[in-house]
């Protein structure tokens, strides 16, 4: 005999039961995500416009003046000009990078070859960061690197590459995009594959280069994967912090201070000067960049889609 | 006919060959690691550098496990990517599930809730949450170092995603009519339907315990409770002997690259499966 679905259901789970179960098993989950997420994210956004330190909570009520302040603050300028040239110029490279070498891959390579070479790549964002950033400061040293003695085999003289400012900047954007690329690439060939082989085959019958195939096939039909892997990127360098720490120790040896970025001067505004409601500020204008990136992924994604 | 096959063959070969030319270029700064590891001190000051050593040594190793407790620290890393591990699946399977497949005034909201959380970068609020901790007293201890990791809003939503896209109702009621618990649906039944995106979703939250590095160095200052990457950090930073920095380096690594070795499928699908999300 068939019963209808709804009636089944409808007589040994009474809706006060089922309310009574999804409160249960739902209430210490959500508490335990209110108590570690949203609380701590709500006083961020209070605290940033108080004076708040470490034994002195909500000290003095400010308005917007920290706010105001970190604009005229020249670390807090030097920390966004740094991290805004490292997100745009590593986003840039591992991005076209990874388009570059998923075409490549895609287009020649596949079966077991193809596999080996993907490793080759994705090998640098299996190991995790402070390794392989030791093994990078071997690498960029003054004296005995093996980058400097590389560039002086080609008639380039010795950089300072971790003493420098600008060039310790540059020194961390290498390793970046070194570390990002392998992630990217992986996330574009998955997207490259997804695209039905039948389009390129019928744009090469009406006779398309392989440039107009990749230009006016390839490329926009993997535009939304591209912005994902552009917009994550983009992110996750704002946020960037374990790779400066460990390369760019200034003269006196002070982790992370050659190259000062967002985070860092967060961390050093929260933690050695005990200023958390600056610090706060400051972390509210970090995650506003963020969220506008966020904005303009889900924009042009739902652009993309109708 | 065959001229116009053999041309692109030809080319073919020779992209491939530049391919290979940049992996062993991407995997060069991993592998002179491990060689400089290997080497005794006068070679490492040589210029310009050899590739390989030419007297093979282990001392690096020998006075690096002397100087630091690096096999602590790896089993400190071990315990906090397992509990953090744990409580992710267990919090996002059960809440996934819940906002997937029952209807509750609330629903909406708590899940919009959770949504507009995951955008959120742990940088925003670390200054909050460790005052919330050192309130409760935990500086300083495991606790105060998992409590952050125990839930990822991310998860919960792919959760849900992957119990509406995997779990059909009639199942569930099929389970129901045989008499199964709700409970025992939540933590038996459907986890099993789900076994591919659990997969995915440990394998994101192991990888992210492992490598979490501001939290354990605003919460710990206790040599004895460091993972991996913030006491290889602080090992380094007072060293500038390569071979020594070198050797805790490879110790360090060694477990992931092992890792991957047994379970390269399941990683890189992990990967693209909890990266798609866009």
């Amino acid at each position: 005999m068939i019963f209808p679905l709804q009636a089944v259901r409808a007589v040994p789970h009474r809706t006060w039961l089922r309310y009574r179960f999804v409160f249960i098993v739902l209430a210490p989950i959500m508490a335990l995500f209110f108590y570690l997420r949203i609380l701590p994210t709500a006083t961020a956004i209070v605290m940033s416009f108080f004076r708040w330190e470490l034994i002195k909570p909500a000290e003095q009520f400010l308005g917007f003046d920290n706010y105001l302040n970190l604009l005229k603050d020249e670390n807090f300028r030097l920390a966004f000009f740094n991290t805004t040239i490292f997100a745009v110029a590593t986003t840039i490279l591992s991005v076209f990078l990874a388009l570059l070498l998923a075409t490549l891959l895609a287009r020649f390579v596949g079966g077991r070859i193809g596999a080996g070479i993907e490793i080759l790549y994705f090998a640098p964002v299996l190991v995790s960061m402070v390794p392989v950033t030791l093994g990078w400061r071997e690498i960029f040293n003054y004296q005995h690197g093996v980058l400097n003695a590389m560039l002086g085999g080609v008639g380039i003289g010795p950089q300072p590459w971790l003493s420098d400012q600008t060039m310790a900047l540059v020194a961390v954007v290498i390793l970046s995009v070194w570390k990002q690329l392998g992630y990217n690439l992986i996330i574009l060939l998955v997207g490259m594959r997804a695209i039905p082989r039948i389009y390129q085959e019928a744009a090469a019958v009406d006779g398309a280069s392989a440039w107009q195939q990749f230009r006016h096939i390839t490329l926009p039909l993997l535009a939304p994967v591209t912005l994902f892997v552009i917009v994550i990127t983009t992110i996750s360098s704002y946020n960037v912090f374990t790779q400066v720490y460990v390369l760019a120790s200034d003269v006196q040896g002070a982790p992370g201070k050659l190259v000062r970025v967002i985070v860092y001067d967060i961390f050093e505004n929260g933690f050695r000067f005990f200023k958390m409601g600056y610090a706060a500020a400051e972390a509210v204008y970090l995650f506003l960049i963020v969220l506008v990136l966020t904005v303009i992924q889900f924009r042009f994604l739902r652009g993309a889609r109708t | 006919m065959r001229r116009e096959r053999l041309v692109p063959n030809v080319v073919r070969w020779i992209v491939i060959a530049l391919l290979i030319i940049g992996g062993l270029a991407m995997i060069f700064p991993l592998v002179w690691l491990v060689s400089t590891s290997l080497r005794p001190a006068p070679e490492l000051l040589l210029v310009p550098p050899r590739l390989l050593p030419e007297h093979w040594t282990l001392d690096n190793y020998a006075k690096a496990f002397a100087s630091a407790p690096l096999l602590l620290y790896l089993w400190n890393s071990f315990v906090f990517a397992l509990v953090s591990t744990v409580f992710i699946l267990l919090t996002s399977t059960v809440a996934g599930y819940i906002f997937a497949k029952f209807r509750f005034p609330g629903n909406n909201v708590l899940f919009m809730l959770v949504l507009a959380t995951a955008i959120v970068p742990f940088e925003i609020y670390m200054v909050p949450l460790f005052l919330q901790v050192n309130a409760l007293k935990l500086v300083n201890t495991q606790i105060g170092l998992f409590l952050p990791f125990l839930v990822l809003s991310y998860g919960i939503f792919f959760m849900r995603q992957n119990t509406m896209t995997s779990v059909p109702d009639e199942l569930l009621d099929a389970a129901r009519i045989d008499g199964m618990s709700e409970t025992g649906i939540m933590l038996r039944f459907v986890p099993r339907l789900l076994a591919p995106a659990i997969a995915a979703l440990a394998i994101l939250a192991f990888i992210q315990a492992w490598t979490a590095f501001i939290w354990p160095l605003l919460i710990l200052n206790k040599p004895a409770l460091f993972p991996m990457e913030l006491g290889l950090s602080q090992f380094a930073n007072t060293r500038v002997d390569f071979g020594l920095t070198s050797a805790g380096a490879v110790v360090a690594m060694l477990p992931t690259l092992i890792a991957f070795l047994f379970l390269r499928r399941r990683i890189v699908e992990g990967i693209t499966l909890t990266g798609l999300r866009g």
